[in-house]
């Protein structure tokens, strides 16, 4: 309401209400009458009774939809502090406890909104929801292969991103908590809450609940977290670091040799991301010729700036053969 | 680094599911573009309702047309074939416009046939798909409901053609038709999707057959319902009351 009101008032002020008021006339007079001469619905009507299925299943769905955009952004904003947890990395001492600490995080994603991700969408068609999840997917997929460069040096492959998003839950019926707690009140009696911790080891029965990640989302994932290592390499640098500048642009340049590889197939999207991928590696390649050139010669606090201040408009300029 | 060689097996995996996917999607384009051929022949049957001595023949047309729409159910389940089970909406878009375009023509047939709204069950039926997503290859619910509103502007041109062709009492049914139609929609809770644009657009149709409706009854062309003066009542009553 508010927003389409601003716009129309953007234009010219006293025309705002008075648009307003026809868009209610266009409405056909007979039907505003109706609505004083009987009731505004009529129950019976067969075709009202179908339109009330209809709007329960369009409810439900766009229901499911909301709660998964809202764990999505969980998912993001979780995701994010990870990554920025593990740039905190720079050097040996504080390496390990912010990894550990990583780790635990990522950990708590899975297990809690990703696993809720995972029984909302149980049952339903993967792709049906896709729009809603796949932007908290991508950055938990960048914030799990920044963890797992920092920790191992290595990409870490769909497969086993995949493997991650496995749960064991009870198989008798998980639908989600709810209906768990509701059904078991006659077995497990009093303990409202605890019902979950009691039940995982006592019953047997359990199943493989799988979130699916798509191939896209992981590549798309992917493309973001070579950002991720330019900011790395760039930090590294200003740190003094002048070995794994080297190390990182390798590592990179062979991303983005794969990506190219895949060409524009997975998505306009893709394509952009590929573009800013680019980007980055130009950046990162001269940093790192910077270092390799003047790097003895410059005193270790002034090499940031001199890095800062390449051109980095140029390397925007420059043409995209993808 | 120091552990390369996964980095390109990683992609070439990736490659191969691109490679994949093309090839299931180029299949799915073939399907799809015999079926919309088979909508157009349907539409192209059903268009001679407009025509002057149309309405009288309607029965024939939509015993032809009927005859054309089974052809659809071969067609689905060769597409049913080509799409991964579990996969519907991975593909969807490709043969959404179809399958919306068959639902207003399978709705149209119905109305025309019987004069009443269409159930879900009945497209599905002559389309050979299910109805609910659990038992296979279905029929959306967001694109049967835009092939109702298809449906509306379709008959709101209708009405106009009947009038044109003599047939007075026609455009009266249409309007309670639609209307009852509209009163159905609004029990939706629609987002701001496409649907909801296309049923922002109901309202004109309602207008437009509420105008020759008008046109009609003012001029006495109306014949009179067995209700006889109780549609003129409620003007007067609602101005009252404010």
């Amino acid at each position: 309401m508010v927003r389409s009101d601003r716009r129309r008032d953007d234009g010219k002020r006293p025309k705002g209400p008075m648009k307003r008021s026809q868009a209610d006339d266009s409405w056909p007079a007979s039907q505003k009458v109706r609505k004083g001469a009987r009731p505004a619905v009529d129950e019976n009507s067969e075709v009202v009774k179908t339109f009330r299925v209809f709007q329960s299943e369009l409810d439900a769905k766009h229901d499911k939809h909301e709660r998964l955009v809202k764990l999505s952004r969980d998912v993001t904003i979780e995701s994010k502090r990870t990554i920025f947890l593990l740039h905190r990395i720079t050097s040996e001492e504080v390496k390990q406890p912010l990894i550990r600490e990583a780790q635990a995080k990522i950990e708590a994603i899975q297990s809690g909104l990703l696993l809720r991700i995972a029984q909302e969408l149980e049952g339903e068609d993967p792709f049906l929801f896709q729009r809603a999840v796949s932007p908290g997917l991508q950055e938990y997929v960048e914030a799990v292969l920044f963890l797992g460069y920092a920790a191992e040096a290595r990409l870490m492959g769909l497969g086993e991103v995949r493997g991650q998003l496995r749960f064991r839950v009870p198989a008798t019926d998980g639908e989600d908590s709810k209906s768990k707690d509701s059904s078991d009140p006659t077995v497990e009696g009093v303990l409202p809450e605890s019902v979950d911790q009691e039940n995982l080891p006592r019953t047997p029965p359990m199943r493989t609940l799988a979130l699916h990640l798509s191939p896209t989302d992981y590549v798309l994932g992917m493309a973001d977290f070579t950002g991720e290592l330019m900011r790395a390499c760039i930090n590294g640098i200003g740190a003094g670091d002048a070995q794994t500048p080297f190390a990182l642009v390798a590592f990179l340049r062979q991303l983005y040799d794969g990506c190219r590889f895949l060409g524009n197939r997975p998505g306009r999207e893709f394509v952009r991301k590929l573009a800013v991928m680019r980007q980055s590696l130009a950046k990162v390649e001269s940093a790192c010729y910077m270092l390799q050139v003047r790097g003895s010669e410059i005193p270790k606090h002034m090499l940031l700036d001199v890095i800062s201040s390449l051109p980095n408009s140029e390397l925007g300029m420059e043409d995209f053969d993808t | 680094m120091a552990e390369s060689p996964p980095v390109n097996s990683i992609f070439s995996e990736f490659n191969e599911y691109l490679t994949n996917d093309q090839d299931v999607r180029e299949e799915i384009r073939v399907a799809v573009r015999a079926m919309e051929q088979t909508a157009r022949e349907v539409m192209t049957t059903l268009e001679g309702i407009h025509q002057a001595a149309g309405l009288k023949e309607a029965p024939v047309l939509c015993q032809k047309a009927r005859k054309l729409l089974e052809t659809t159910q071969s067609q689905f389940a060769e597409l049913q074939k080509k799409v991964p089970a579990d996969q519907y909406y991975r593909f969807h878009d490709h043969w959404r416009f179809v399958s919306q375009r068959l639902s207003f023509l399978v709705a149209l047939i119905v109305y025309l046939e019987a004069e009443r709204l269409v159930t879900r069950e009945e497209v599905a039926h002559l389309m050979g798909v299910s109805v609910r997503r659990e038992d296979g290859f279905h029929l959306d619910l967001e694109d049967f409901l835009q092939g109702l509103l298809q449906l509306a502007s379709e008959l709101s041109r209708l009405a106009i053609n009947s009038v044109t062709a003599g047939e007075y009492d026609r455009p009266v049914r249409i309007s309670n038709f639609i209307q009852e139609l509209n009163a159905g929609f609004r029990l939706l809770n629609l987002k701001n999707d496409s649907l909801r644009k296309r049923f922002d657009g109901l309202k004109y149709d309602i207008k437009k057959v509420e105008e020759v409706v008008y046109d009609i009854s003012i001029r006495g062309l109306k014949p009179a319902p067995p209700g006889g003066g109780e549609e003129e009542e409620p003007p007067t009553s609602s101005t009252g009351a404010e």
